[in-house]
């Protein structure tokens, strides 16, 4: 479970497979997403918890991805995700526009094994009207008319995920990232890739514990240092605004695009993999 | 007293923040931060302030979720959202321009728009580009709707709309716009030209309060410390903090 390489972590992933991406601000690991590009997986469905920024952006622009379902991608203060946006504009991303509470809502279903989950909301919006997937039904226990969606539950293939520790017996520990815990929970299969790996038990750690993904729901977990780079990672660095900056400028063109990925700039401490 | 455009529409939004309890506010959002921010000086501390994803004003730690939770449970009394696109209807647009899904212009997404415009009880829209582009007779994609049709579970929605010209009130009743005051220096005719769609105003539109020396006095103080912790690079820009 340990000390798989990043390329053997990826690798377990297929063609056409769904995976669930973390928001930009937990860390999303873009090690391990460069990893799979470079291991040329394609047609897959990515499924942001809810929203997503440079890794769904890099997938969309390496060819990797037919569909996605969001609630906004974003570079934030960056600008827009430029493979994203040209994507979609030319029809080449099969986009499922929903709004953030209902993708996190609908995780939760997955992990508690229910078929669906009401959410208030998404009545009257144009949202509502493209996803023939989500209804309206009115609610069974009310006494009066009240009318409100049901979404179905969403069990993705694979969550992939990034975080600052994970030990020898295959915990994770995430911090306040606690959408990566809905995550693991719900997803079939988990994929980690860490800053450092220790080796005492998160779980026996009372303080750790309460933030940390016990083993069972884990698959692998492979090191990666600096893997979110150049976003930043809580507590342990900053985003790297320069290559940011380069990667919004560059990723206009497909021409750019490959250009950062092949000659782009890379982190101050190389990312390693053991 | 002096002040900057910034200044002026921060105490706007500060006077439409009155008496609220928790004031939620998005990372990217430095006015109604600073506005959020400085209503919570004034009222002696009754007033909660969360700014998502900062370090020392984010009381929340449940992941993506809690935002929402605490939205449908009423623990959010006020929260800020924009649009690429307004319209007089009060529907907001954060996907595009053109028609779905392969539009013209496209923008990052709707975010958490369609839940927390229906749950929190005053949604004050700000956008700091009042122009026909932005200000709409209709949206090309309503990404939340300024109104609900009876029966519909809708504690919340739109309460003022915000802009670098001006302040509306919104009639739900209506489904309309009401121009409140215009800002120093902005004309009616300028807000008439500049706005796409159909608004209700008094026969004379007043002029918005310019910001009170005390406030300005506590915004560039105290307050300019604490802006800049979510806010940096806005702090440094306006305060030179």
């Amino acid at each position: 479970m340990i000390a798989e390489t990043l390329q053997e972590l990826v690798a377990q992933i297929p063609d056409g497979a769904s995976i669930a991406l973390p928001p930009t601000r937990s860390g999303p690991a873009i090690a391990a997403t460069r990893a799979l590009i470079e291991h040329g997986t394609k047609n897959l469905h990515l499924i942001a918890i809810p929203t997503s920024g440079l890794q769904a952006d890099l997938l969309i622009g390496a060819g990797c991805v037919a569909t996605m379902e969001s609630a906004g991608v974003t570079l934030d203060e960056f600008g827009q995700a430029p493979s994203f946006v040209n994507a979609v504009k030319a029809g080449a991303l099969q986009l499922k526009d929903t709004t953030c509470p209902a993708l996190v809502s609908a995780l939760q279903a997955g992990e508690k094994g229910i078929p669906f989950i009401p959410m208030r909301g998404l009545i009257g919006s144009d949202l509502l009207k493209h996803r023939p997937d989500y209804q309206v039904i009115d609610n069974p226990l009310a006494d009066g008319a009240d009318p409100i969606v049901v979404l179905p539950a969403i069990v993705p293939d694979f969550a992939l995920i990034h975080a600052p520790l994970g030990d020898r017996h295959g915990n994770v520990w995430i911090g306040k990232a606690r959408e990566l815990m809905t995550m693991a929970h719900a997803a079939k299969r988990t994929l980690v890739s860490v800053e450092e790996v220790v080796d005492e038990n998160l779980m026996a750690d009372e303080l750790r514990a309460p933030a940390t993904i016990p083993a069972h729901y884990i698959t692998a977990i492979a090191r990666a240092t600096r893997g979110c780079w150049p976003i930043g990672l809580q507590g342990c660095y900053d985003t790297d605004a320069e290559a940011l900056t380069a990667y919004a400028r560059m990723a206009r063109t497909q021409e750019g695009f490959d250009q950062f990925l092949k000659d782009g700039p890379r982190p101050a401490q190389p990312v390693a993999a053991e | 007293m002096g002040y900057s455009s910034e200044e002026l529409l921060i105490c706007v939004i500060a006077r439409l923040l009155e008496g609220v309890d928790h004031i939620a506010v998005g990372v990217s959002s430095p006015i109604p931060g600073s506005a959020a921010l400085l209503q919570r000086a004034l009222s002696d501390g009754a007033t909660r302030v969360t700014v998502l994803n900062s370090r020392h004003l984010q009381a929340l730690n449940d992941g993506v979720t809690e935002l929402f939770d605490m939205a449908a449970q009423g623990r959010i009394g006020a929260f800020f959202l924009s649009g690429g696109q307004i319209d007089g209807s009060g529907n907001i647009n954060l996907v595009g321009v053109g028609d779905y899904p392969q539009m013209k212009v496209r923008w990052s997404g709707s975010f958490g728009s369609a839940l927390l415009y229906y749950l929190v009880p005053k949604v004050i829209l700000f956008r700091d580009e009042h122009t026909r582009r932005t200000m709409v007779e209709k949206v090309d994609f309503i990404s939340a709707p300024g109104t609900s049709e009876e029966g519909i579970h809708r504690p919340g929605g739109p309460h003022a709309l915000v802009t670098n010209l001006c302040v509306f009130s919104f009639d739900k009743a209506k489904a309309r716009f009401c121009l409140e005051t215009i800002h120093p220096g902005h004309t009616l005719e300028e807000v008439l030209d500049n706005t796409g769609f159909e608004f209700d105003r008094p026969d004379t539109v007043p002029q918005t309060p310019v910001p009170e020396p005390e406030r300005l006095n506590l915004l560039r103080g105290s307050l300019a410390q604490h802006v800049a912790d979510p806010y940096p690079k806005f702090a440094a820009r306006v305060w030179g903090v």
